[in-house]
């Protein structure tokens, strides 16, 4: 049976960019352990020489030529999707 | 229960927009069922009139149908049930919602669903959850359950839906409706929000097979916007093939599931078999792993997907924080509910270095044995049956506790989605409660029309 800590969790959420509130990580925390030990039952499956299916249609590859698509978005459609912008531009918070 | 023929005749009766009104009247008073977040009505009614005046036609011309609110389509937010997107107004369509807005269908309102498409009961919306369509204490199914409810209701005659590991053919199965997952790369994904992409299809909800058939053949085909959807291959079949060979999946008909649920497909076995069908239990060993497998994959690739809603350049951004990384960490913290962040952990943990080999890799592996099953079983079989889920609808509130439990409920409507199998929905009775029932019909890959055209033959019956 996998068990999960405290500190899992929060490690999990810092990769997964969560700032999970502490009700929610106390939860988790049983979810998280009783799903991975669920899943932890392919353990015993042996695929010894098995190639892994990461996708089913066997297509590989698939090109397109070149050229721009005028998909009839333009860009202040796409600036007025997001929370904040100005001058054209996409406002965030100081990064530095 | 209103197929698409009936409501073309009464368009040609009275008008697009008698029938628009109509199925908005409808909508308006089944509210209680909460299965629609967002009516499309100015915009429905627009093109309603348009469709009288001659300036619009096509195949389904006035037509109304309903989409799940994780298509991108005019008139609505596109909420994918969450928080997160809310108030998100879409600048482009789906391809599927664009193909039939070209035949004259009109799109009345956007169908409740569990948010981003994480669950089986549509509890996990952000808006609260749909009810069931026979029973309002048991759940509607999901994720698209939204879909299922207006279209048991009779609100429109079909509804769109996303099938990712059961989303559409198990609210199918629980409120006595059509569902249809297609083949894998059947229709085009583009303006359809994520999940994991090696297994997310769109398909649809109906009345009847025949207009199931009708709404597949016009979305079906390839879209240079998915570089996944195969070259269009469905054509309609007017008669199903005779003399079928037919396998009852046997690990689908064992002890843990309901008696009731049991009976009416081996009713359903016994009408194949009048119909000179030949019935035989087959085993499918793997799919015994197939839930393993899947909650491990599908978590991986919704973690990957779900890393766009940051918060920067659409959706809603949380306020008063200092940093990006408070920016990234509260905006998501805020948007998505539990079941999102449940998967999304859990995707981060079984791709984590370390851990990669063990989960990831193996279940890929896995995967590919399933794979080997189902192919072996087809070179003999031209179709699997089985139920869709191993009971009836559920209470609300019933596995909301454990979501182990609630995953549980997938096991039969997983197996045919890892490996991009087409797999159809169809009501064949009740239970002692009144509660529908599906039988689940799988085959070979690009078997859709077949498949419909067995489930029509057997429906008139």
């Amino acid at each position: 049976m996998t068990k999960i800590t405290r500190d899992d969790v929060l490690h999990l959420a810092q990769l997964s960019s969560l700032q999970l509130g502490d009700t929610e990580i106390d939860g988790l925390q049983i979810d998280i352990s009783n799903i991975l030990g669920y899943v932890d039952q392919l353990s015993k499956l042996d695929t010894q020489g098995i190639e892994p299916t990461y996708q089913v249609t066997g297509l590989e590859s698939v090109w397109r030529d070149d050229k721009i698509i005028d998909y009839g978005v333009s860009c202040e459609d796409l600036l007025a999707c997001a929370p904040e912008s100005a001058d054209n531009q996409v406002k965030v918070p100081k990064v530095l | 229960m209103t197929n698409i023929s009936d409501i073309q005749l009464q368009i040609k009766n009275t008008s697009a927009r008698a029938v628009v009104e109509n199925s908005i009247k409808l909508a308006k008073a089944n509210s209680e069922y909460n299965a629609l977040l967002n009516l499309t009505e100015e915009r429905a009614l627009l093109r309603a009139d348009k469709i009288d005046a001659g300036l619009i036609g096509g195949r389904l011309a006035g037509v109304p149908f309903v989409v799940k609110d994780n298509f991108l389509a005019f008139g609505a937010p596109t909420t994918a049930a969450s928080k997160m997107l809310e108030t998100f107004n879409t600048p482009l369509q789906a391809t599927a919602v664009e193909k039939l807005e070209a035949e004259g269908a009109i799109c009345i309102g956007k169908a409740n669903l569990d948010a981003f498409a994480h669950g089986g009961s549509t509890e996990n919306s952000a808006f609260g959850p749909t009810k069931n369509a026979i029973d309002q204490t048991k759940v509607a199914g999901g994720s698209s359950g939204g879909s299922a409810v207006v279209t048991a209701l009779d609100i429109v005659p079909f509804a769109l839906g996303t099938d990712t590991g059961g989303s559409i053919r198990q609210p199918a199965s629980f409120n006595g409706v059509v569902g249809v997952k297609p083949t894998y790369g059947t229709v085009s994904r583009y303006g359809v929000v994520a999940m994991a992409n090696s297994t997310d299809t769109i398909g649809v909800l109906t009345s009847a097979v025949a207009d199931a058939e009708l709404v597949m053949s016009i979305m079906s085909g390839e879209d240079e916007r998915d570089m996944t959807t195969l070259p269009d291959f469905f054509k309609i079949e007017p008669c199903a093939k005779s003399n079928q060979n037919i396998g009852l999946i046997k690990d689908f008909m064992a002890e843990g599931v309901d008696p009731e649920v049991r009976a009416s497909i081996n009713k359903y076995v016994d009408k194949l078999r009048a119909d000179g069908h030949t019935v035989t239990e087959v085993d499918l060993p793997m799919v015994e792993y197939a839930l393993a497998i899947y909650y491990i994959i599908v978590p991986a690739e919704i973690s990957s997907n779900l890393a766009r809603y940051d918060g920067i350049r659409y959706g809603s951004r949380a306020g008063g924080i200092k940093t990006l990384a408070e920016l990234y960490g509260q905006t998501r913290d805020q948007g998505f509910v539990t079941e999102n962040k449940r998967r999304i952990m859990i995707g981060s943990y079984v791709l984590s270095s370390g851990f990669f080999d063990a989960y990831y890799l193996q279940a890929q592996k896995a995967r590919t044995l399933l794979i080997n099953e189902f192919n072996e079983l087809f070179k003999t079989y031209d179709a699997l049956i089985g139920p869709v889920a191993p009971t009836t609808a559920f209470n609300l509130g019933e596995n909301t506790t454990d979501p182990v439990k609630m995953y549980l409920n997938d096991i039969m409507t997983v197996p045919a989605s890892l490996v991009g199998l087409p797999a159809i929905s169809v009501p064949v009775g009740v239970s002692s409660l009144g509660m529908p029932i599906g039988v689940q019909i799988i085959g070979p890959r690009q078997s859709d029309a077949s498949l419909l055209a067995l489930a029509k033959s057997e429906e008139l019956k």
